[in-house]
């Protein structure tokens, strides 16, 4: 049911010039391929969230409740009160447009109010009409306007075109981070029962069954047994790995999207190769089985339900940490939410590697350490037989994705990591990577099918990138720590670039382990032919 | 609209205190009353932002890390852009509030061929520092008016600000730049089209209004001469509380003071707060180590969620049956 996508060529014709009719007089046009369904009443009702009713945003009547600007502006007033962030940033931006063509969005569409800075208007300028006295005696002038169901969808249609990447707050003066603003806009909007069906079904599902994919507990561990079948194809060797498994060491904590679709399920295969080759006391959990968490793009408190069960198995289990496996915005909560919300994990221990004695002393307190900062400390200390040319037939490139980069800062691990498993490793232009990374176009649960003209459009920074270092140094793989980059990515590849395939870091790894009693390998985790010796030497 | 909105806005200040003085006489409003009602209006105003912004809490440690983590030891930390620590943090807030750190990370973005390029930009990043530097300066050479005898610093500052030593009185270079930078901030937002579509009258407004008081002054320093002595005498009045209007205090003295107490009056209302609220950013006055200390949500409160039990109560066969271990048989 997906939208036609217009090719590259007629998508790369971008006109930066806004229009002559200004912003706020400008209604807004819900163009095809750029938003995503509606959500669906059951999905609402699963988690009692407000307003459940079949609706389309295309719609003229959107079924709001009758006192939807009353519930709207109450939970303005809220959450003024409760976030600094938002009373600040509602406050102090001085319009300098320095953030203006930061964003992924704007650059690959145009539309001004991709702008960071006017997508936040958006919001303020209802927040000057009702919280500031100049606002409410000088209306328009002052910036202030009326908030109407028409500035209610124009905002819907904005707030869902924001990937939440914080690229803009990295260059702000002021470090005004729209994502924040966005993350509370949605909330508002989720107030009123107008979420996408994209984000509501994987955060009902996970409600229910652990996992945005709803894979249920069997399930679950019978996904993990196809690629142990695989993996002893390909090594010859047999793994047992163990589920909700007591009074094992290590809790093993991943997004779901990589026990379930390519190439995710490689970098999951790298997981279970590593483990087991270092004989890690660890157990996989069908409870806490998604490390993700679309509820963060719903609103603070469905993101704070979901992930209740992380500590909560780690607990009924008796681990002593969590280990963590590559996913983006899971990464930015456990680094900046998780504690907060459940800790504190004092029935943890501060985690040390087993395999290298190694404390992680920046984790003292929250206990989650991340998968790359664990390997990373094994292959310094030495503790892993790695056949780099087994990556030969890959030239590689690394992606940071936003979470991980703005709201972490783990740069330095994967990319190490990275050069001891292959030989051809190549960086992307530096103002398009670490802090400055672009976003897959994708994220915060824009990775739908119906909205593909806008991942395309915001991808197309990323896409660029890549076809340069593709172009310059044929590169022909696109590693990356985020589950959500390897579900958006191929398809952006496949549109802006061709012939550039994506992969976790792990299945780098898994590539490279030469595990104790492994038969030769011929192939790659997928199943492809290595380079064989004798080519190489030609 | 909004533009031409701020220049009549701001001219019509300049007449209203020109009337006001020469031909209704009201010095004594213009010299001493709105003065200090601009003052209070001021302090009030600031202090009632800054409590309206502490009063909301920082539930989440929400830094935008702009560099490596701190992690193993190995790993070179980057203890500035993204500290793990109070001293970190008040470096980074020193470079961004001094140096405009983020300003000076401006790229210019632009499509060339179908192809993304980048291009440093740093003429926001000059003129924005070269303005609020320039402002300060002027500021504080403005105490010279205000105290008696004048400090020495106030005289050293003075001798750097007129090392041209050009004409009689002293050429002061921040003056010009003064002039230049703000000259500038308002001819890029007429000039760039995405910056033009996003400004309000309220931007425009201030810079105008700088733009007046900045001419104003520089025409009575080295043009319209006015009368020092007795206008050091009605300034040290407003500021030891004993008001008095001498004569022969020119015209446009009153035109420079009014815009100067309208600026003071209207920045607790406007973007202008920007100056107090960079300090309270969390994004960028936090440090990331929430992982190393637990932060603290002060509203934070249980919420429903889907325990283990109740999982296990709607899965149980089909654990036992995929031989997974259940907590009730
Ligand atoms: S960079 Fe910051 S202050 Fe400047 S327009 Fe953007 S959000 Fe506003
Ligand atoms: S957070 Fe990212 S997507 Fe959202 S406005 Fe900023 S740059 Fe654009």
């Amino acid at each position: 049911m997906s939208n036609k996508v217009p090719t590259p060529d007629e998508l790369s014709k971008i006109d930066y010039k806004p229009p002559k009719r200004k912003w706020m007089d400008t209604p807004v046009e819900f163009k095809p391929g750029t938003w995503c369904y509606g959500s669906r009443p059951k999905y609402l009702e699963a988690v009692g969230m407000p307003n459940p009713r079949d609706w389309k945003p295309s719609d003229e009547d959107w079924k709001l409740p009758e006192n939807w600007k009353e519930i709207f502006l109450e939970g303005m007033e809220e959450r003024l009160r409760k976030y600094r962030s938002f009373r600040l940033f509602m406050d102090i931006c001085v319009r300098c447009g320095a953030c203006a063509d930061k964003c992924h969005f704007f650059i690959g569409s145009g539309d001004p109010k991709n702008m960071p800075v006017l997508r936040a208007e958006l919001l303020r300028s209802v927040y000057r009409k009702y919280f500031t006295t100049s606002g409410k005696l000088l209306g328009k002038v002052a910036g202030a306007r009326e908030l109407t169901v028409d500035v209610l969808k124009e905002i819907w249609y904005y707030m869902y075109q924001c990937s939440e990447c914080r690229r803009c707050s990295v260059f702000c003066p002021y470090g005004i981070d729209t994502a924040e603003i966005t993350l509370i806009g949605r909330e508002l909007l989720n107030l009123l029962g107008l979420n996408t069906d994209w984000i509501a079904g994987p955060v009902a599902n996970c409600y229910r069954t652990g996992n945005h994919l709803g894979i249920e507990p069997h399930t679950f561990k019978n996904s993990l047994e196809f690629f142990l079948s695989d993996i002893e194809d390909i090594t010859g060797i047999k793994i047992e790995p163990s589920f909700n498994r007591k009074g094992a060491e290590i809790l093993f904590v991943t997004p779901s999207g990589d026990t379930f679709a390519d190439p995710g399920t490689y970098t999951c295969m790298g997981y279970l190769m590593l483990f087991h080759e270092l004989g890690l006391d660890y157990t996989w959990s069908t409870y806490a089985s998604e490390g993700g968490n679309f509820g963060f793009f719903t609103s603070n408190e469905m993101a704070k339900r979901l992930h209740y069960k992380i500590f909560a198995e780690a607990k009924r289990l008796g681990v002593k940490w969590i280990l963590g496996g590559e996913c983006g915005h899971m990464w930015r909560l456990l680094n900046q939410y998780l504690d907060t919300w459940h800790g504190p994990a004092d029935f943890l221990e501060e985690p040390v590697s087993p395999i290298t004695g190694t404390k992680f002393e920046n984790t003292k307190s929250s206990r989650l350490v991340h998968i790359a900062e664990f390997t990373a400390d094994l292959i310094k200390h030495g503790k892993l037989n790695l056949d780099p040319s087994r990556n030969d037939h890959l030239k590689v490139t690394f992606h940071d994705s936003c979470n991980t980069s703005r709201g972490m800062g783990i740069f330095e691990e994967p990319r190490y990591i990275i050069k001891n498993v292959c030989n051809h490793f190549y960086e992307m232009p530096e103002d398009t990577i670490r802090e400055k990374t672009f976003c897959c176009g994708s994220g915060s649960g824009l990775n739908a099918g119906e909205n593909m003209e806008l991942r395309m459009r915001g991808g197309f920074p990323r896409a660029n990138a890549v076809r340069f270092v593709k172009e310059k140094h044929g590169v022909n793989m696109l590693a990356n720590i985020c589950a959500i980059d390897r579900a958006a990515l191929p398809p952006l590849m496949d549109y802006w670039v061709t012939d550039v395939r994506v992969t976790g870091v792990h299945e780098l790894v898994g590539n490279a382990l030469v595990m104790k009693g492994e038969k030769e390998r011929t192939v790659d985790l997928r199943n492809e032919p290595l380079t064989s010796k004798e080519s190489k030497e030609e | 609209m909004g533009a031409l909105l701020s220049l009549s806005t701001a001219l019509i200040l300049v007449l209203i205190a020109f009337a006001g003085v020469k031909e209704a006489n009201l010095h004594f409003l213009f010299g001493a009353i709105i003065p200090y009602i601009a003052i209070i209006t001021f302090i009030i105003g600031v202090i009632y932002r800054i409590l309206k912004w502490a009063s909301s809490p920082v539930p989440f440690r929400i830094p935008t890390t702009c560099g490596q983590q701190k992690s193993l030891p190995w790993i070179k930390h980057s203890k500035i852009e993204n500290p793990s620590g109070t001293l970190g943090v008040i470096v980074r807030m020193a470079l961004e509030v001094l140096l405009f750190r983020s300003l000076f990370r401006n790229l210019k973005t632009e499509l060339r061929e179908g192809k993304v390029v980048y291009g440093s930009e740093k003429w926001l990043w000059l003129a924005g520092l070269a303005f609020h530097w320039s402002f300060l300066i002027i500021l504080l050479r403005h105490f010279r008016l205000f105290v008696d005898p004048v400090p020495a610093s106030l005289h050293l500052l003075e001798s750097f600000d007129g090392f041209l030593q050009i004409g009689m009185p002293r050429l002061f270079i921040t003056g010009i730049i003064l002039l230049a930078s703000v000259s500038y901030l308002l001819f890029r937002r007429f000039y760039i089209p995405q910056v033009r579509y996003i400004s309000l009258a309220n931007d425009y407004f201030p810079l105008f209004l700088i733009l007046g008081i900045g001419i104003t002054g520089v025409l009575m320093r080295y043009f319209i001469k006015v009368d020092v002595v007795n206008t050091k005498h009605l300034i040290m009045g407003i500021f030891t509380l004993k008001p008095e209007i001498p004569e022969g205090v020119g015209g446009i003295f009153y035109i420079h003071i009014f815009l100067v107490s309208v600026l003071f009056a209207y920045f607790p209302f406007s973007k202008l707060v920007h100056m107090a609220g960079v300090f309270m950013s969390p994004t960028r006055n936090l440090s990331n180590n929430s992982r190393m200390k637990r932060h603290i949500n002060p509203w934070n409160y249980p919420v429903k969620a889907h325990t283990y039990e109740d999982y296990e109560n709607e899965f149980r066969e089909k654990m036992k049956k995929a031989g997974l271990p259940v907590e009730k048989e």
